[in-house]
């Protein structure tokens, strides 16, 4: 147990891979000459696969790593594998858009790499200081990322904006660390769940819950800590938002589900997170309602999708944490393939952003409107898209725990997300274009993300079982409290493959 | 969890930063109410080393000099590294001769990366892209 083997390098695999081609990308880049970075792109693209294809080998290899601060078990595994997904179609997303808005810099795949090794960190990791360092990794990736476009002042605005905010959310959280290490004794999950179980919890342990809870919650942008996210999101690149609004949200939300199953009773934060989950479907939807702005609306609609997956963890119990697992996932897929359209249609320095701008897309051309259709199909909650499937398991979970009154306002809110999304649909298929420039032509790596975010949105919707057998076998370790040393499940078959995105 | 001597248990800490405050607000005033004042427009200005002072501290400064502060910050730990590892490098033996060789050849790394994109070419015309 106290040495170091072969197993513990294994249970580090996907992060080891990311940074090593993360590595291999910077130290690469400076050797070219000016102009396209695409190479590096592919490059970090065959990191991000043999990340997620590390993630399936972690599989049969279940177990603490690394003296214990590293837990692989079912839950980590599945994020293990959709993180990356993520990250890949993010970065074919970004091939065609640094070389639209002329940026040549590898550099920018080397970040993504880095970020996303982060991210699959904070999924794995079950030390809260592990989990900080983690957080950090990704966050000052991403805090770099959003300010890529560096002429444009909205860019710097972003990005600037992202990293004052964020970190001083992180010092959020990292007082929390050091509040729940004064109550128990020790940062270490196992430990702070020993240490607790059982014994009332003194008001440490609420203020550090409490103060992690904010922290995390800036991470995720739920409601009272969303302020941030419309102006972030609008600045920064396209694809980068599409990362950002979804990879680092999974992994916080992953760490938030350990952290709040590890330290308190539900019943004790249950009335917080309702709040929480209340406040952010209503706050995102109403705001979105008024937005001109097609990235501005989509950053409020992520704010009340992270209010749909709070309804989840307000169900508390198995069933909840599967829900919420599935939403991550669904709303992965989605989000990142509206944001890929977004991306392609900005054109250069991002001009058409505006709902407007979107009038005739549907004749202008055809891939986009009709991908661009599924993805908000989706985040409406439509049947037969992982939107519907997602929405209809968190409400589910939340009839059984009696939540009735989130449940309403949850479905009230769906219905008023309708409006806005439906309106971008309508602006598509009928209008008249306004704009007069015909759309540049889509090229294979964009149609190739596109089409991949749209086979994941579907394949949620029409075949949701085996990614849902995932999550609930990631609940179920989850459940099974953080000490369990290796949670192999029965049926390996079962727990394996989450064909999520690819 | 928290029993009641808990608190009590800092109280010196309290006390000790309750003195200090308390220390050094009477010593400020007191030498203002005492203390005889002539003011020159020369006493006035901001003191920078004894040169006159020009412009404000608001001004914009090339990204460059940031950059080098930087590196040099970098370089700097990396030899106070060196020097602990030079005293008991007999005792270590092969193996911190080993382990220092791997340190040195990451932080080469991390030169070899600045070299090539130019950050230590002081003459290098800033690249304008997008």
């Amino acid at each position: 147990m106290n040495s170091i083997g072969y197993n513990d390098y294994i249970r580090i695999l996907p992060e080891l891979v990311l940074t090593f081609f993360g590595i291999l990308v910077m130290l690469i880049d400076p050797l070219l000459g000016r102009g396209s970075r695409k190479g590096l792109g592919i490059l970090s693209l065959t990191g991000s696969f043999l990340a997620m294809a590390a993630g399936f080998y972690q599989i049969n290899f279940h177990g603490p790593a690394w003296f214990g601060m590293v837990q692989v078990d079912s839950f980590s595994i599945f994020f293990h594998i959709l993180i990356p997904c993520i990250s890949a179609i993010c970065i074919l997303a970004s091939l065609e858009y640094l070389d639209q808005q002329n940026i040549h810099s590898g550099e920018y795949y080397g970040l993504i790499l880095f970020g996303t090794a982060g991210m699959v960190l904070m999924t794995s990791a079950v030390e809260l200081v592990l989990i900080f360092i983690a957080l950090e990794i990704s966050s000052i990736s991403t805090y770099i990322l959003a300010g890529y476009r560096r002429s444009s002042a909205a860019g710097t605005e972003s990005s600037i904006k992202y990293f004052l905010l964020g970190s001083f959310a992180t010092a959020f959280f990292l007082y929390g660390v050091a509040m729940i290490f004064g109550a128990t004794g020790s940062t270490s999950i196992p430990e702070i769940y020993k240490a607790l179980n059982g014994a009332t919890s003194g008001a440490l342990v609420y203020i550090a819950v409490a103060l992690m809870l904010i922290g995390l919650g800036f991470k995720v942008a739920f409601a009272p800590f969303h302020v941030w996210t419309p102006d972030v999101y609008e600045g920064a690149p396209a694809p980068v938002v599409a990362l950002m609004s979804t990879g680092p949200k999974a992994a916080a939300f992953a760490v938030l589900l350990r952290v709040l199953f590890a330290t308190a009773v539900p019943n004790d934060w249950i009335w917080l997170i309702w709040i929480a989950a209340a406040l952010s479907m209503t706050l995102g939807n109403f705001g979105a309602l008024i937005q001109n702005n097609v990235k501005r609306m989509l950053a409020y609609s992520s704010i009340a999708h992270a209010g749909y997956i709070l309804v989840a963890f307000a169900a508390g119990r198995e069933i909840g944490m599967a829900a919420a697992i599935f939403y991550t996932a669904s709303y992965a897929a989605m989000n990142v393939g509206a944001f890929a359209v977004v991306s392609h249609f900005g054109g250069t320095g991002e001009r058409y952003i505006d709902i407007e701008d979107y009038a005739g897309l549907g004749k202008r051309s055809p891939l986009l409107a009709f991908t661009l259709t599924i993805f908000l199909l989706s985040l409406i909650g439509i049947p037969l898209t992982g939107g519907f499937f997602a929405k209809y398991y968190v409400f589910n979970a939340a009839l059984h725990s009696n939540l009735v009154w989130l449940t309403i306002i949850g479905v009230v809110n769906s219905a008023v997300a309708a409006y806005y999304y439906l309106r971008l649909i309508v602006m598509m298929y009928m209008r008249e274009a306004t704009v007069d420039a015909p759309p540049e032509r889509v090229s294979p790596s964009m149609a190739l993300a596109l089409v991949l975010a749209a086979i994941g949105t579907i394949y949620l919707g029409v075949l949701p079982g085996y990614v849902l057998d995932s999550a609930h076998h990631g609940a179920q370790a989850l459940k099974a409290g953080p000490f369990s040393k290796t949670v192999q499940p029965a049926n390996n078959a079962n727990a394996a493959p989450v064909q999520t995105l690819k | 969890m928290l029993d009641n001597n808990y608190f009590i248990r800092y109280l010196p800490l309290l006390i000790q930063v309750g003195v200090g405050i308390a220390l050094a607000a009477v010593m400020v005033t007191l030498s203002h109410l005492l203390g005889k004042h002539k003011w020159t427009p020369a006493k006035n200005s901001p003191y920078e080393c004894g040169i006159t002072p020009t412009g404000d501290a608001q001004g914009r400064f090339s990204v460059k000099f940031y950059m080098v502060a930087m590196l040099f910050i970098l370089f700097d730990v990396e030899a106070v590294f060196l020097y602990p590892w030079a005293v008991i490098a007999r005792k270590l033996g092969m193996f911190g001769f080993w382990e220092m060789l791997v340190y040195i050849g990451l932080v080469l790394v991390g030169f070899f990366y600045i070299w090539k994109k130019g950050m230590i070419d002081w003459n290098k015309p800033e690249r304008n892209e997008a």
